[in-house]
């Protein structure tokens, strides 16, 4: 029994040396610059393979991770590239030497086996996916566990150095390990690009596409197998884990930057292959580090920035078109009391005081005098000795917020039938909203009205069409309030 | 076969034990997970807690229980919190952003872990991620209270954490019932989903981070998705189904065992294959009742 012990000591003593070997330069006079020049010249063979193997292997993933992320099957890379751990231990126990193409083939046949069971288990169980990918994930671990631990102790089974599927071993990428990448590479492209439509739809609207009468279990499974071809090919590099992390962070930093499928696998790709090239050169330049990890801090690096930056779905131009669209509305708000009381006072002045936009916005007078600036800054209205004027611009807006406002809340009580003390609310949030063309059709339905449910006036297009001055309009509201 | 029951004893009974220690307290958990439809969380905080375990060696230079406790629980909280912010902040879906929060953190813990090589020794190796040591469980010194010798002090931890689980299990069990099967429900009788969300995060993160050691990171998701589906084939009853995962643990770890002095491989690995087989033959027996296949390769 104690026996069990030391092969457990023994297997921890041997694995630790491949990840001794997984980092590129073991230099012993060590310098950055030198070693960045070295990275750089290309010269190295180790470099160029390590460098050729990690792009391909972004470029590879980024495709497939593309469609993984669009199919919300994140997790299978996951699951899948824990499962064919047992096809990798078959392989090398079929003729007990590391054959490239029978552990290659293992490895295939054991991820579409787990890509299969994972289906299985949702379409006869009642668990969901999560449970599915679980189970498939771990439990095929743990026979290639068992496998991996029984190779271990056959006589001559520890130097088989099957344990770089683990972490992956980018520097000891060689020339035929490139080409399989190359390979794979080419396949996956080819197929991306031959059934470019039919993935892209299966992958968005599965059900139409049934209905088609197309293939469907077809499509899914070979994309699994391509995926399975990936992930194998890629896990000499970087390992297990972090397979994984390479199918999913560059694609979901793309997802962050497109809407368009085509741009989406550009993207995946490129962020890819930058993450593979930046994780070679870190682990070439910093004293032994490993590569893998490094290539994911890389795609999270950049995934990170996508969050923040990406024009339409980043968080930063999320929060700022907020706060642009929290300003405007506060202008318009500003702009709609200056009307207002303009309007109590029949239009008779030019300026109003900006006290009493401060009472009628409820707000202290800081406040006022801070949202008066910000007009002045937007150019809408002019201040002096504590009045506030309309520019030409800002009157124009103002009448439009006005018009809106009381254009919704008599098309509420005509043709909603709410009661005319309850639609103000309403117009308030909607009022900053109403495009040109609803207001159109808002007029010809309510028959170009001239007052609200209140009696109030309605400013119309043919008063904003003449873009006249407070003055000018001053005369002709108190001509049309007075009849 | 019996050999090692006959020769050394003690040392197969105790890997036994641990076995079924690190099979139930998992699968106790990993009830509620299944329920929540949070199976994959597991993996992840299992992958990402190796961040947390190399940084709190690094600051404290020490493996004190208390130190993985704490790191364990921050990891899994700091874990959870990265992907509900991703899946909040941005429209990732949470399946992917589960695997961007865990695959970064480990791949920082496997940097940060080459980084402490340098500079000097830390008491964790990467390939405790892989398979654990559940072997080496026998040879640790054994823990004496009272004069009374109990076993080996990770056995006796393991079990300390699986008692500390039943007695929140049994006080906390209607709130955890019904935030598990009816957040609605939950949230109209004024239980606060969000703490038993994250409480139960922390008691996961925990109960990983105690069989971190012995079975290693994935071998522990299997222990955590494996018997409670075993269970959920079954039956329906939360009760029935506990039950169902302690029987579930006592059959992997006494046959996993087994087939690893029989194989002569990793028992943890030994274990996860019988607890999936076990499952098969859960779903076997089970097929006809609970649904009908519709063919091979059924659609979903």
């Amino acid at each position: 029994m104690r026996r069990l012990g030391w092969f457990v000591a023994l297997l921890v003593l041997t694995t630790a040396a491949p990840v001794e070997a997984a980092r590129i330069g073991e230099m012993a006079d060590w310098n950055f610059g030198s070693q960045a020049a070295r990275f750089f010249s290309l010269q190295d063979p180790s470099v160029r393979y390590a460098l050729g193997g990690s792009m391909l292997l972004g470029l590879c993933c980024g495709l497939m991770g593309a469609f993984l992320v669009v199919r919300k099957l994140a997790l299978m890379g996951d699951a899948l590239s824990h499962a064919v751990l047992p096809g990798v231990a078959l392989g090398f126990l079929w003729g007990m030497t590391k054959n490239p193409a029978a552990i290659f083939a293992g490895a295939v046949g054991a991820g579409l086996l787990g890509a299969v069971v994972v289906q299985w288990i949702r379409a006869t169980t009642k668990h969901r996916e999560d449970a599915a990918l679980g189970f498939v994930l771990s439990s095929f671990f743990g026979v290639g566990i068992v496998l991996f631990t029984m190779i271990q102790n056959l006589p001559g089974g520890a130097k088989s150095g099957l344990d770089g599927f683990m972490f992956g071993q980018a520097a000891a990428l060689g020339p035929e390990d490139v080409w399989l990448l190359a390979g794979v590479t080419v396949l996956a492209l080819g197929a991306v690009g031959l059934f470019y439509k039919e993935y892209v739809l299966t992958s968005f609207d599965e059900g139409f596409a049934r209905s088609l009468g197309w293939p469907v279990k077809l499509y899914h499974y070979s994309l699994m197998l391509l995926l399975a071809f990936a992930i194998v090919s890629a896990l000499q590099a970087v390992g297990v884990v972090l397979v994984s992390a390479m199918l999913v962070i560059p694609a979901a930093a793309a997802f962050l930057l497109t809407d368009r499928m085509g741009a989406m696998l550009a993207w995946s790709a490129g962020f890819g292959m930058l993450a593979g090239a930046a994780g070679a050169f870190f682990s070439f330049t910093g004293r032994s580090l490993p590569t893998g990890p490094f290539m994911v801090l890389a795609a999270a690096a950049l995934f990170v920035l996508a969050l923040l930056f990406a024009p339409k779905h980043g968080m930063v131009g999320r929060l700022w078109r907020r706060r642009s669209r929290a300003a405007r509305i506060r202008r318009e708000n500003t702009l709609k009391a200056i009307y207002h009381v303009m309007e109590d006072g029949g239009f008779r002045e030019e300026v109003v005081a900006v006290g009493n936009v401060a009472a009628r916005r409820r707000e202290t007078a800081v406040g006022a005098r801070r949202e008066v600036a910000e007009l002045q800054r937007a150019g809408l209205a002019t201040e002096e000795g504590g009045r506030v004027a309309f520019t030409p611009e800002g009157w124009q807006r103002a009448c439009e917020i006005v018009r809106n406002h009381r254009l919704w809340e008599l098309y509420l009580t005509n043709a909603a039938q709410l009661a005319p003390d309850h639609v103000h609310d309403d117009a308030e949030v909607i009022e900053h909203m109403l495009g040109d063309e609803t207001v159109r059709r808002l007029e010809r339905r309510l028959n170009y009205a001239r007052r609200d449910p209140h009696g109030k006036l309605i400013p119309g297009l043919a008063d904003l069409a003449a873009g006249a001055p407070p003055s000018e309009r001053a005369a002709g509201f108190a001509e049309k309030g007075a009849a | 076969m019996v050999q090692p029951w006959t020769e050394d004893f003690m040392v197969s009974f105790w890997i036994v034990v641990m076995g079924f220690l690190v099979v139930a307290t998992c699968g106790l958990v990993g009830t509620y997970l299944l329920l929540r439809r949070m199976a994959l969380v597991g993996d992840a905080i299992s992958h990402s807690i190796l961040f947390g375990l190399v940084v709190a060696f690094m600051v404290f230079r020490s493996g004190g229980t208390m130190v993985m406790f704490v790191a364990a629980v921050a990891t899994g909280l700091l874990t959870v919190g990265i992907i509900e912010f991703i899946h909040r902040q941005s429209r990732v879906k949470t399946d992917a952003a589960i695997c961007i929060a865990f695959t970064t953190l480990f791949a920082a813990g496997v940097v940060l872990l080459s980084v402490a090589e340098v500079k000097g020794p830390v008491h964790l190796d990467a390939e405790c991620v892989l398979y654990g040591e559940i072997a080496f469980v026998p040879l640790d010194p054994a823990v004496e209270v009272l004069g009374l010798v109990l076993g080996p002090a990770p056995v006796v931890r393991m079990a300390g954490v699986l008692v500390g689980l039943l007695v929140l299990a049994t006080v906390f069990y209607k709130e955890l019932l019904v935030t598990s099967f009816d957040p609605a429900l939950a949230k109209s009788l004024g239980i606060r989903v969000g703490i038993w969300h994250y409480g139960l995060m922390a008691v996961l993160s925990i109960v990983i981070v105690s069989v971190f050691e012995a079975v290693g990171a994935i071998l522990a998701v299997a222990m955590l998705v494996v018997p409670p589906m075993f269970a959920a084939q079954l039956s329906d009853r939360l009760p029935v189904r506990f039950a169902l995962v302690f029987l579930h643990a006592a059959l992997s770890s006494v046959l996993g065992y087994q087939l690893s002095v029989w194989l002569n491989c990793s028992p943890a690995g030994a274990m996860v294959v019988v607890g999936a087989l076990l499952f098969l033959l859960a779903w076997a027996v089970t097929r006809p009742r609970r649904a009908a296949f519709p063919g091979w390769m059924a659609p979903n």
